[in-house]
């Protein structure tokens, strides 16, 4: 089953920190997806997934205004 | 030591000086880290994040930012519980507001040190500079923080670092000592010119780095204390501080107002834990109620909540009154009028 994250109504950079604490119990391959409110997760979350070496596979606001992420493992 | 490197963990604000002595270290070869801390105080444009008509800005985390110009790892971690009782019981005492930053540093360089020793690294970095800070940064109260976090001689300031005792990294010589800087006082045209050297883009929150520092903020919490008859507050609480215009029309309640489409959107995430209430024929805020209301009070909070709408001409207003749970039911209100909203409600 691929992993779902819900940070809707998280601020920076709570989305962040509960991405980094999900990614930790996940393996290489592995996809996440990501729901947030805040629209710095838009640029915050891929950051972080570039220092770590993961790949953001998708990053955009949908129609409802949350932004939705998808991040490929790498470890 | 990681491939013959000793290993600093810089404490990573997303400001510039942390960023310039994170940049020092990696210039003498140090493997470098970042740690961030965030106490649910800190000033990361929440409040641009929310309002829908702010978010042409750029929305980023600084020390996200910072570590990605200097390219190494950062670790952010939460320390919300863990910073409560720094602000409530702050041993030093507090600056101009309710800001603790004696403690507070001695906090974050004690939980840095507890991180370096789990993860094998060597010693901590700071970009505290000599005499920039009123509370914090003097040299009385740095060998203060060095003592109370525990970290003694493995704190280093390589932006200072001439000005001071040498500390371990310097005596073994991880870090050569004459390649430190010796800055000192509030000018800070030596680290907006290092900066431009090294081409850094940086972060210059207009009222600094910590909402205890604001005087608003500061007053919003002492009521929130104050109306509840003890010092405490979650997390909850301290997010919406910085969220709507916040009304206390009565001792024993508060509203917390949206003031635009993002704020409402932002609110709508607390319908489960408020009664809140929202005009049903005219567009308009949501508005939260914290604390106990009678009948005569929602009858009160839902005149307020038709004023700050749409329909504040009309002669009455249908409002909706939620609580957790479900729908509690609709109220027709006169708006309040503009002289009746007393200047001393609003926090």
């Amino acid at each position: 089953m691929m992993p779902h994250l819900d940070a809707r109504y998280l601020l920076c950079p709570m989305p962040v920190i509960r991405v980094s604490a999900c990614v930790a119990g996940l393996s290489t391959g592995d996809v996440l997806t990501v729901r947030c409110t805040d629209r710095g997760a838009l640029n915050d979350v891929p950051a972080w997934c570039r220092l770590e070496g993961h790949e953001v596979l998708q990053a955009e606001a949908d129609s409802s205004g949350d932004v939705v992420l998808t991040i490929l493992v790498h470890k | 030591m990681e491939n013959g490197k000793r290993k600093a963990v810089v404490l990573l604000s997303g400001g510039l000086d942390s960023m310039l002595a994170a940049r020092l270290m990696l210039d003498q070869g140090i493997h470098v880290e970042g740690i961030n801390f965030f106490t649910g105080f800190c000033v990361e444009g929440h409040t641009h994040a929310v309002r829908e008509d702010r978010q042409k800005r750029n929305l980023r985390n600084s020390a996200l930012h910072s570590a990605e110009q200097l390219g190494i790892r950062l670790h952010i971690v939460d320390v919300i519980d863990e910073y409560k009782d720094v602000v409530l019981n702050p041993r030093h005492g507090y600056g101009a507001h309710l800001n603790p930053c004696l403690d507070c540093k001695g906090f974050m360089v004690g939980k840095a040190r507890a991180w370096m020793e789990q993860n094998g690294f060597d010693f901590i970095v700071t970009g505290e500079v000599l005499g920039q800070r009123p509370m914090s940064q003097r040299r009385d109260t740095f060998p203060v923080i060095a003592r109370e976090s525990g970290a003694t001689d493995r704190l280093l300031r390589p932006l200072c670092a001439r000005l001071l005792p040498e500390t371990l990294p310097e005596r073994e010589g991880w870090v050569d000592r004459e390649r430190l800087l010796g800055l000192s006082g509030r000018n800070r045209k030596p680290q907006i010119a290092l900066a431009a050297t090294y081409g850094f883009e940086y972060a210059q929150p207009a009222g600094g780095c910590c909402f205890l520092t604001d005087e608003n903020y500061a007053h919003k919490l002492k009521d929130l204390w104050q109306s509840r008859g003890e010092r405490r507050y979650d997390f909850d609480d301290i997010m919406l501080l910085k969220i709507g215009r916040h009304l206390r029309p009565r001792p024993h309640f508060k509203l917390i107002v949206g003031r635009e489409a993002g704020e409402n959107r932002f609110l709508e995430g607390y319908r489960n834990r408020f009664v809140h209430m929202w005009a049903l024929d005219h567009n308009g805020p949501l508005v939260l109620l914290q604390g106990s209301a009678d009948d005569a009070d929602l009858d009160l909070a839902a005149s307020i909540t038709a004023r700050f709408g749409q329909g504040r001409g009309a002669l009455t207003v249908r409002v909706a009154v939620g609580q957790p749970g479900g729908l509690l039911g609709e109220r027709d209100v006169k708006p309040l009028p503009a002289h009746a909203l007393a200047a001393e409600w609003y926090l």
